[in-house]
C-alpha cells in the first residue's frame, strides 16, 4: 500500500506491530492503542519513533498526555463510509493542538482527500496505486471552502470579506 | 433570490469536475460499484428500478426562472419531459442516463443549481417554509440562516461520511409549514426578550421505520453560536450514533437510547469548546448574506383593486382563489399556491412545457421567483392582487390551476412500485383514484383541510404517518396492503397518526378513505372542525368501527 506524504509516494519508515509481536530493537514502529497504552513508558523509552494506530470508536482523548511524545498517529477508516475519524483528526489538529504526522489508514481512496487534507491528514496509506499517483491532482481539486477547519484554509465567507475590503481601499 | 457570486460558482462548477471525473472511472471500471455508490449518491444518483434517478436541491425551496427554465431543459433533454417535486424541496428526474449525467449538472450549474448531498449519508438539502419572506408575521426570513447553513454543511470535511442522512428543516412563523418536528434537526427562529435573533432546536425528529416527533434541546441558542451548536450536535451524532445496524442509524435512535437529557448534556459539553471559535457567526457575515437576497421592488398598490372585485363574479376563479391564494405581508401582493395535483395525476409531476410556462408567469407576475412546498406544490411568492384573475386564467390553460390546495386531493405520495426499488407497494395508482374519488369540489370543499399521505414502503417518502390520513403499503404473502392511520399532522402540532385497524387490499383503500371521510361528515361538531380535530376530539374508536363495522 503506497505511503503520501506531503503530496508525494514516500517510503514507509515506520514498521506496525501487532499485540503480541516482539518488540524490535531499534526502527520506528507503529503500535496498535491498546498496547501502546499499556506499554507507554518503555515504548517511548527506546530509540526510534513511536507512533500509534488509534480505532475511530475509542476516545481520542484518552491519547493526550502522550501527544507531545508521539511521532505519528494513525486513525482509521475501516469503510469508506464510517466518518468517525473525521471528527478524531479534527479533535487532535483543533482542540488538543497535536502537531505531529496524521495518517489515514484503511479504505483511503481519492475521493476523500479532499476531505481528509481539510480534517488535518498529512499522510495517507493510499489503498490504490493508481490513487496514490493521482494525489497532487484530486487534492487541488476544491479551491473553495465553505467551512472554517483546522487546515487553516480561508473560507469562502472570509474570502468574500477580504474581497469586499480590498474593493473599499482606494477606490 | 439569493444570488450566487464567482466563489459559490466556482465551488459548484468544481464539483461538476470531480463527479464527471468519477463517472468515467466508474464507466471505464475503475471503480466498482460499491465505491461508485457512496460517490454517486452524494451528488443525487440513485439506481431505481428502470433506470438512474437523478434528485437536485431547490435549497429552502427558492428557485429563480432561469433556474426552473433549467429544470424543464434537463427534462427535455436528458429524461422524459418531465420531473417530480418532493417532498423535501427536491426534484427528481426518473430516467437519466449514467453518461450524461455530468452534462445535466453541468447545465444546471450554469443557473447555480447543484445536486449536492441530496442523498447520502450527510447533510441534505436544508429545506424551509415556502411562504420565507413573504408570510405575514414572520419574526424575518429563515432563508437567510438556511443559505448560512447550507454554506456550512457543503462538502463539509467532517460531516460527509455520517452514520445516516441527516436533514435540518427551519420555520420562522407560527404556523409551521417546514414540519420542523420530523427533522433531524427542527429550528424554529426566534427572539429573545432583547430582541436578538435565535432559534429554538429540536432534535431527533423523523419518519421511516421508527417514527419520532423532534425534542426541544435548547430553547434558545443565538444566531452567532447556530453553527457551532449544530456542529456539536453532528460531532456527537458522528461519534456516537449507530453504525451497526443501518435502521438504528438515524440521530432519533441515538436521541431515543440516550434520553435527551443525556443527548443535551453531551452536545452542551463539546458546544463550550467550540462556541468561541472561528464558527462563530458574526454580524458582518450574516449581513453579507442578508444583502445577497435580493427582494422584489413592490409597488404601492390597492388592497381590493378592481379587477379582483370583478372576478369575484365568477365561481370559478372565486373556487381557486379561496384555496390557492394566501395573504402576503405587503398589502396588494399574495402567495399563490399551484397545485401540481390535477385530478388523475400523479402527485407533484411537472412536465417541462409546465415549468417553462410557469417560468414565464413568474416572469410576468412574481418578479421572477418561484417556490417548492413539501406538500408537492409550487408557489408564485410575489403576486399583485390585480393579477390574479389574469393569473389563474393562464394557469388554467397550463392544467395548473386545480382548485385543490390543503383539499382531500392535494395529496402528497412518493413514487412508490411505479419507480422505487425499495417499495412494497404502489402510491401513484392509490393517489390518482383517490382523487377521482373525491373530484367533486362542493364536496371536498365541504370536507375542507385534509391531507392524506401516502408511501409505498416504510421508509415514508410520502409522510404517511403525519398526514391527516396516512396510507402505507406493506407487502402480506406477496400482496399489496395498506395499513391506514387517522390523526397525523406535520405542523407546530405534530403528531404521528393511529392504525385503524388491519390493512386493506389495493381495491379498498378508496373505500375505507371514503368511510373515514363519511364519518367524520357525521361527527364534527361544527363544520369548521377539521378533520384532525375531530379525530383528537373522539380518537379512533368511531371511525375504525364505521370501516370495519362491514368488512
Ligand atoms: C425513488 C427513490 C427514493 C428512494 C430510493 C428513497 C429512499 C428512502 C429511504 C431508504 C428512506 C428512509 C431512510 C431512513 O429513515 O433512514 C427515505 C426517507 C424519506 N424519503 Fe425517500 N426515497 C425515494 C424517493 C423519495 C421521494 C420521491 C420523496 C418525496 C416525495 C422522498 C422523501 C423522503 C422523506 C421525506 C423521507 C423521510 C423519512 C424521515 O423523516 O426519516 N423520497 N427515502
Ligand atoms: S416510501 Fe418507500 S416506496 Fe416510497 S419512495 Fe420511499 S423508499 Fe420508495
Amino acid at each position: 500500500m503506497p505511503l503520501v506524504n506531503g503530496g508525494k509516494i514516500v517510503n514507509d519508515g515506520f514498521v506496525k506491530l501487532a499485540v503480541d509481536t516482539p518488540l524490535p530493537e531499534g526502527g520506528d514502529i507503529l503500535v496498535p492503542a491498546e498496547r501502546f497504552l499499556s506499554e507507554a513508558d518503555a515504548l517511548l523509552e527506546r530509540s526510534g519513533k513511536v507512533g500509534v494506530i488509534w480505532p475511530n470508536n475509542r476516545d481520542i482523548a484518552e491519547l493526550v498526555p502522550y501527544l507531545g511524545k508521539l511521532a505519528s498517529v494513525a486513525l482509521v477508516f475501516p469503510s469508506f463510509r464510517d466518518g468517525r475519524a473525521y471528527s478524531q483528526a479534527r479533535l487532535l489538529r483543533e482542540r488538543y493542538g497535536y502537531r505531529g504526522d496524521l495518517r489515514a489508514t484503511g479504505q483511503v481512496l481519492r475521493d476523500q482527500f479532499v476531505f481528509m487534507l481539510r480534517a488535518g491528514f498529512d499522510s495517507f496509506e493510499v489503498k490504490k496505486p493508481a490513487d496514490a499517483e493521482a494525489f497532487m491532482q484530486t487534492a487541488k481539486r476544491y479551491s473553495v471552502f465553505y467551512q472554517p477547519t483546522g487546515d487553516g484554509r480561508i473560507t469562502a465567507l472570509h474570502r468574500r470579506m477580504q474581497l469586499r475590503h480590498s474593493e473599499g481601499v482606494g477606490t | 433570490m439569493y444570488a450566487y457570486d464567482e466563489i459559490d460558482r466556482t465551488l459548484v462548477n468544481e464539483r461538476v469536475l470531480e463527479f464527471r471525473d468519477q463517472v468515467k472511472r466508474r464507466l471505464s471500471g475503475e471503480l466498482t460499484e460499491d465505491e461508485f455508490k457512496m460517490l454517486r449518491l452524494q451528488n443525487g444518483v440513485y439506481l431505481q428500478l428502470h433506470a438512474y434517478m437523478f434528485r437536485v436541491a431547490i435549497p429552502y425551496g427558492t428557485l429563480a426562472s432561469n433556474q426552473l427554465r433549467a429544470l424543464a431543459h434537463v427534462a427535455r433533454k436528458y429524461d422524459r419531459g418531465y420531473g417530480h417535486f418532493t417532498t423535501r424541496q427536491n426534484i427528481q428526474f426518473n430516467w437519466i442516463k449514467l453518461a450524461e449525467l455530468p452534462d445535466a449538472l453541468a447545465d444546471l450549474a450554469e443557473v447555480g443549481i447543484h445536486a449536492m448531498q441530496t442523498s447520502g449519508n450527510n447533510m441534505r438539502n436544508v429545506t424551509s417554509d415556502q411562504w420565507a419572506g413573504v408570510a405575514p408575521g414572520e419574526i424575518e426570513d429563515p432563508r437567510i440562516w438556511s443559505e448560512l447553513i447550507r454554506q456550512h454543511t457543503t462538502l463539509h470535511p467532517e460531516f460527509s461520511f455520517l452514520p445516516r442522512k441527516f436533514k435540518i428543516a427551519i420555520t420562522a412563523s407560527d404556523h409551521d409549514r417546514a414540519a420542523i418536528k420530523v427533522h433531524d434537526i427542527g429550528l424554529r427562529l426566534i427572539k429573545n426578550e432583547k430582541g436578538e435573533t435565535g432559534f429554538e432546536v429540536l432534535v431527533g425528529g423523523g419518519l421511516g421505520r421508527t417514527p419520532f416527533i423532534g425534542k426541544t434541546i435548547k430553547h434558545f441558542v443565538h444566531g452567532r453560536d447556530l453553527l457551532s451548536y449544530i456542529e456539536a450536535i453532528l460531532r456527537v451524532y458522528n461519534q456516537y450514533g449507530r453504525r451497526d445496524n443501518i435502521y438504528k442509524a438515524r440521530i432519533k435512535i441515538l436521541v431515543h437510547e440516550l434520553g435527551i437529557e443525556k443527548f443535551s448534556r453531551e452536545v452542551e459539553e463539546e458546544w463550550q469548546q467550540i462556541r468561541n471559535s472561528s464558527l462563530q457567526i458574526d454580524d458582518e457575515v450574516i449581513e453579507d448574506i442578508r444583502s445577497r437576497f435580493i427582494y422584489p421592488a413592490y409597488e404601492k398598490l390597492p388592497h381590493m383593486p378592481d379587477e379582483l372585485r370583478q372576478a369575484a363574479a365568477d365561481p370559478d376563479f372565486e373556487a381557486w382563489r379561496k384555496n390557492s391564494v394566501a395573504p402576503h405581508k405587503i398589502p396588494g401582493y399574495s402567495i399563490v399556491t399551484i397545485s401540481l395535483k390535477p385530478i388523475g395525476a400523479p402527485p407533484g409531476d411537472a412536465t417541462a412545457e409546465q415549468m417553462d410556462a410557469l417560468a414565464d408567469l413568474a416572469d410576468k407576475y412574481s418578479f421572477g421567483e418561484i417556490r417548492v412546498g413539501h406538500e408537492q406544490n409550487l408557489a408564485l411568492p410575489h403576486v399583485a392582487k390585480r393579477d390574479l384573475p389574469a393569473l389563474w386564467k393562464a394557469l388554467d390553460r397550463l392544467g395548473l390551476a386545480t382548485p385543490n390546495v390543503n383539499l382531500i386531493t392535494d395529496i402528497i405520495a412518493c413514487p412508490g412500485l411505479d419507480y422505487c426499488s425499495l417499495a412494497n407497494a404502489r402510491s401513484i395508482p392509490i393517489a390518482q383514484e383517490l382523487t377521482r374519488r373525491f373530484a367533486n369540489h362542493e364536496l371536498a370543499n365541504l370536507i375542507g383541510r385534509l391531507h392524506i399521505n401516502i408511501s409505498g414502503c416504510i421508509n415514508a417518502c410520502g409522510h404517511h404517518h403525519v398526514g391527516h390520513i396516512g396510507i402505507l403499503g406493506v407487502e402480506k404473502n406477496g400482496e399489496e396492503v395498506y395499513q391506514i392511520t387517522i390523526g397525523g399532522r406535520a405542523d407546530e402540532g405534530a403528531a404521528l397518526g393511529n392504525l385503524i385497524g388491519p390493512g386493506v387490499k389495493f381495491d379498498e383503500v378508496a373505500d375505507v378513505v371514503e368511510d373515514i371521510v363519511e364519518a367524520y361528515l357525521a361527527l364534527r361538531e361544527r363544520p369548521e372542525e377539521l378533520f384532525v380535530d375531530t379525530v383528537k376530539r373522539l380518537g379512533v374508536e368511531p371511525f375504525k368501527e364505521r370501516v370495519y363495522a362491514t368488512r
